[in-house]
């Protein structure tokens, strides 16, 4: 009997383990650890320039609207609904009822009111608290900000501006508590008071961010009990970090590491095509390189696929258009410049170059997600530029002076990329390639000036609705890519490492995301 | 005495000024527009010009200078630019880590040296002297990143003995009240968190141990070998002293002037915070707080930062000449004179 029993237990488990493991439901509770390169700077988002700021933040505090959680697209959050005036002038927003934020007090149309005044206002009395950095980023269009009833507000902007909606819900536009504001004035960076899934706790500087489940939150309450953002400003110390336990996540790892966690089985990696371009900008003002055959020679000069097996180990695909594919109104039937030397020459020669040229070549000196290593994709290019003929010299700077030359317009050829953060096709095709940005000190540091492409990129900016908006990109990418005045490199891949016992981990192409649903198990 | 510290302190105010019209100079001489460097490739044009206006980058700069002067006189170093918090404070929090890590390193380092440093001398050329003599050469050249990581490995990775990286365990109940972990603790009679902190002190204190260590105790040996054939040694060996008696009393002492100075030197340049220790480590100290100002051009950060370190360096070195007074009885007739 007790046998029959014993193989009775022994069936009966086998036939529900595959379901067990099936089914397994997130587990309440745990401490998250999370190790990055750096600090954040200030939790104040409105202020923030910088990803691991950005990265904290986002956990605390809540957007009228929000970026999907694996998408660029927008959705709704402090706001439920919204709709835009016949003249496209007027957005109303109704927002959400029955939110608190972390200190208790309500959120409301007031608090949207403040918190948006405060940046757009220079007589506000607490703009004189913050540096509000990109002002023509985020709120920029915005002129007013009106209260109609405590769960309605309506912005106004001066001209048309479609992109408004997806400008809400980057990490600039942040609601946080009137009251807070008021009580820490310039310290509010430090105090951050949001709605979020995870409230502030405490931040040793240089050293650890710590925040705890909201249990008050209004959507679905976090899994986490807490999570704790450690700074290891060393990448093998990062990584060993994570092959000991002592933390859950490794961010910005190298190539190497990333190869070494893929083939580790107690690591996820997860991957995603960021929303970036690095580029290698051509100044067409410079009388040899205004000449189209030249641009269109040297786009055919440059091998892409070596660019992103060697500086880039991969995690990159070959740029072709000035913004990536995971944003809408990319258009996919644009046939890149192959590499091809004997085309490049025979471009060259007809230009009236047979034996090539001199030209500079302006190589970062920082390194950026959407360009690794500069300098030795600097070297790559002066090699396949010098295979054609063209004779092109390597020319650094520091950072500070790079920005401010590049954007006089000194250099012939430099490198330089963009993250478009509101993930539309307005932020690379206006900011970085529109003539209105070519008059020193320029975004538009190719110095092109096409009215064709000027004309449509302008009639997008007041059109409402993706459908109507797409076309008029897709005709001046066609353009961008007949004219040339850019060799678009490569758009960078993002990894998220972790230990697999994170369940639910969510990886936006921008990298920033609230960490709500992420479960640990026991 | 007093006249001659009175006289010192004196002259720190002539060295803060120099240092900060010399460092005022230097960051603004390096090319690149702050402004811009601090908004960086993001930015438009206008938000740059509101920034260089905000800052005051427009004005002349001695302008500038003696703006910065009048606010230095009151106590107030000014405001970080990338933090927007007073730099006094950014500095004040970040120094005491690096005073724990200075202290643990330089008392770890002169402990171990001085001992090496006296028997290698003690027993000149013999394996003991051989041995520890090529390990001092190898501590001076070993790159601290290298060996940093290495420690790293072996300790935390492999034999999983010692934490890697912090203070203390993360998320660990700590609430400062000097701000330096492991006296605190004691204060509040934590005695987890004393241990805790204790265990993350040690591979970053012997990581930047090391050169120290191993200059300290070169300096021991050359130091004691010199005294060692001097007249009053072999008198004291004639009047049939114990060798310890010699080495300890006579000799030791008289062969401590330039050891101190070392010792001084270096725990000066330690306090001014290590770079690369603080970032294999993740230590958040006040180098790695500097290297990232300087990077971000945080004019106020790097100023207030340099300051600090002159005042720290007279301040130690003050320190060193005091203990000359007492170490070497002709010193104090000197002085008086």
């Amino acid at each position: 009997m007790k046998r029959v029993c014993w193989i009775l237990s022994v069936v009966v488990g086998l036939a529900i383990l595959p379901f067990l493991s099936f089914a397994q439901a997130p587990v309440k509770g745990g401490t998250l650890t999370w190790g990055r390169g750096g600090d954040s700077v200030t939790l104040d988002l409105a202020q923030a320039t910088d990803g691991e700021s950005i990265k904290a933040g986002i956990q605390i505090l809540e957007n009228l609207v929000m970026f999907k959680k694996d998408s660029m697209d927008v959705e709704p959050q402090l706001a439920t609904s919204w709709s835009v005036s016949s003249d496209g002038l007027v957005w109303t927003f109704k927002l959400r009822k029955g939110v608190k934020f972390h200190d208790g007090t309500p959120f409301n149309a007031h608090a949207v009111k403040v918190s948006f005044d405060r940046v757009i206002d220079k007589g506000h009395p607490f703009h004189q608290y913050g540096t509000w950095r990109y002002p023509a980023l985020g709120l920029g269009p915005v002129k007013e900000v009106k209260v109609i009833d405590d769960y309605t507000v309506a912005l106004r902007t001066e001209k048309p501006y479609a992109p408004l909606v997806a400008n809400l819900a980057l990490w600039l536009c942040p609601i946080l508590s009137p009251a807070a504001i008021e009580k820490y004035k310039g310290d509010i960076g430090r105090n951050p008071v949001g709605t979020g899934p995870f409230k502030f706790v405490k931040w040793i500087k240089d050293d650890q961010i710590i925040v705890e489940r909201n249990e008050e939150y209004w959507g679905q309450k976090p899994h986490l009990d807490r999570i704790i953002l450690k700074a290891i400003p060393e990448v093998s110390a990062r990584f060993m970090a994570l092959q000991t336990g002592a933390i859950d996540i490794a961010d910005d790892l190298d190539p190497d590491s990333i190869q070494m966690a893929k083939s580790n089985p107690n690591f996820k990696v997860i991957e995603q095509p960021s929303v970036n371009v690095g580029y290698l900008a051509i100044n067409t003002k410079k009388p040899i390189l205004s000449n189209k055959l030249v641009r269109q020679a040297i786009a055919h000069a440059i091998d892409k696929q070596t660019i992103i097996k060697t500086i880039f180990r991969g995690l990159a695909i070959p740029a072709v258009n000035p913004f990536p594919p995971s944003i809408w109104g990319y258009n996919f039937k644009i046939k890149d410049y192959e590499y091809n030397v004997q085309k490049a020459k025979a471009l060259l020669a007809q230009a009236g170059y047979p034996n090539g040229f001199s030209t500079e070549l302006w190589a970062m000196p920082v390194s950026r997600a959407y360009m690794p290593e500069p300098v030795k994709t600097a070297e790559l290019i002066q090699g396949y530029l010098a295979a054609v003929g063209i004779n092109a010299k390597i020319v650094r700077h520091e950072w500070g002076a790079y920005l401010d030359k590049t954007a006089k317009g000194e250099h012939d050829l430099c490198m330089l990329g963009w993250l478009g953060g509101n993930a539309d096709p307005d932020n690379f095709m206006y900011g970085l390639l529109h003539s209105d940005n070519s008059k020193p000190p320029a975004a538009n540091v190719a110095f092109w000036q096409n009215p064709e492409f000027d004309r449509l990129v302008k009639e997008a900016q007041g059109l409402f609705g993706k459908e109507k908006r797409a076309p008029l990109y897709l005709k001046a990418q066609e353009i961008f890519n007949e004219e040339v005045p850019w060799v678009p490199l490569a758009h960078s891949t993002i990894v998220r490492i972790y230990n697999k016992k994170l369940h639910d981990v969510p990886l936006r192409p921008n990298g920033l995301n609230s960490f709500q649903m992420v479960w640990k198990e026991k | 005495m007093i006249s001659f510290i009175s006289r010192r302190l004196f002259h720190l105010i002539f060295i803060l000024i120099g240092v900060s019209i010399l460092v005022f100079l230097m960051l603004r001489l390096i090319p690149g527009d702050p402004a811009h460097l601090l908004v960086g490739e993001f930015a438009s044009p206008q938000d740059v010009a509101r920034i260089r206006e905000k800052l005051g980058l427009n004005e002349s700069y001695p302008y500038q200078y003696l703006l910065y002067l009048k606010h230095l006189l009151s106590g107030d170093m000014g405001i970080s630019i990338r933090s927007n918090l007073p730099v006094s404070q950014e500095i004040w929090d970040r120094f005491l880590a690096t005073v724990e890590l200075s202290v643990a390193a330089i008392f770890l380092s002169s402990l171990i040296g001085i001992i090496a440093g006296v028997i290698s001398s003690v027993r000149k050329y013999s394996i003991f002297d051989y041995t520890s003599m090529v390990m001092a050469l190898a501590g001076i050249s070993m790159p601290i990143f290298w060996l940093g990581l290495m420690l790293i490995y072996l300790f935390s990775v492999l034999l999983g003995l010692l934490p890697m990286m912090g203070r203390f365990t993360m998320g660990m109940d700590y609430q400062p009240i000097t701000g330096l972990v492991i006296l605190d603790s004691l204060l509040r009679g934590n005695l987890p968190l004393l241990t805790d902190s204790l265990k993350h002190l040690i591979l970053p204190a012997f990581t930047l141990a090391t050169i120290p260590m191993a200059i300290i105790a070169r300096m021991t040996r050359s130091s004691m070998l010199d005294v060692m054939s001097k007249d009053y040694i072999r008198t004291a060996r004639a009047k049939g002293l114990s060798s310890q008696r010699v080495i300890f009393q006579h000799a030791l002492k008289n062969a401590f002037l330039p050891i101190v100075t070392v010792i001084g030197l270096n725990f000066g340049l330690l306090l001014g915070g290590a770079v690369l220790t603080e970032t294999i480590f993740s230590w958040p100290g006040l180098g790695r707080y500097v290297v990232d100002s300087l990077l971000a051009r945080d004019y106020p950060a790097v100023q207030g930062c340099i300051l600090f370190f002159a005042v720290i360096m007279v301040l130690v070195n003050l320190i060193v000449d005091i203990l000359y007074f007492y170490l070497d009885p002709r010193l104090r007739i000197d002085g008086k004179g």
